[in-house]
């Protein structure tokens, strides 16, 4: 299967997985909003979140172990590394929502907020990514 | 497990799989779709429009039933309101993705799978989704 394929096939699961979460327990597959929820939210509300959660994390991890292109060895800057999840985190928690809520099943459901949001961020990601690699100062 | 239970650790899953199989977790593969200037590699634009056509029709097809199969009710935001908490929240995620190519889906994965980067990103993601739960209600 050639890259192009396999994005196509990886996003259809993406899409499939989302599905059955709405169909079944009736949520949103937002990451960040089940990820904040299983840590912070209502007792009760938690366990659906941990069990969507180690079902990615798991099958995820799994299946990268009998790709043919596993992810290169990865030694990013630390510091950098540490802003960057400190934004994510905040913005996705004041924003409500990432790639997966806003991005995939926020446009799925033609929400206009959803749409505002992923033009912006894609704008965002784009301006930071030149920034980062043609006025890098980062060590 | 109840059958709630089961039913999003299965969607999970899928989901799971289906960012491993879609590089995503990979940040430079995110990294070459948002820098235009370099080798711009277009495999994130496959991965979304596949995930957002399969969830749209199926979202279409689900939102005929009254209440989700396995009970209580669709849990979907009602506001259709465009505000500045909005537009500011999804800039700073876009900054924070744009920097490290990582989003919190593929990097949970790649916590998982043990790769260094995502062990070091995710702590103080969680710290900034915390810091921001403190900031703003």
């Amino acid at each position: 299967m050639n890259d192009w394929a396999a994005s196509a096939a990886g996003g259809a699961l993406i899409g499939l997985g989302a599905a059955i979460l709405m169909w079944s327990v009736g949520r949103i597959a937002g990451i960040s909003g089940i990820a904040s929820g299983a840590l912070e939210g209502a007792r009760g509300d938690r366990a659906w979140r941990i069990a969507f959660l180690a079902g990615m994390m798991i099958a995820g991890a799994v299946a990268l172990q009998f790709l043919p292109a596993p992810p290169r060895a990865q030694t990013g800057s630390t510091p950098l590394l540490i802003v960057a999840g400190l934004l994510v985190g905040f913005g996705t928690r004041v924003g409500n929502g990432c790639t997966s809520g806003h991005g995939v099943c926020g446009l799925a459901r033609l929400s206009k907020r959803s749409l505002v949001a992923v033009v912006t961020f894609m704008a965002a990601a784009f301006a930071s990514a030149f920034v980062m690699n043609h006025v890098s100062v980062w060590p | 497990m109840t059958r709630a239970n089961l039913a999003s650790l299965a969607a999970g899953a899928i989901f799971g799989v289906g960012l491993a199989l879609s590089a995503m977790v990979d940040r430079h593969v995110v990294l070459g779709f948002l820098d235009v200037t370099g080798h711009w590699n277009p495999r994130l634009a496959f991965v979304m429009a596949a995930a957002v056509a399969v969830a749209a029709v199926a979202y279409r097809l689900i939102f005929r039933r009254p209440a989700p199969a396995l009970g209580g009710e669709f849990r979907v935001p009602k506001t259709d309101v465009i505000d500045v908490r909005l537009v500011a929240g999804a800039a700073i995620f876009g900054v924070g993705w744009g920097l490290a190519g990582f989003c919190p889906g593929p990097v949970l994965v790649g916590v998982a799978a043990g790769v260094r980067d995502a062990w070091i990103f995710v702590p103080a993601m969680f710290a900034g989704s915390w810091i921001a739960g403190r900031l703003v209600r």
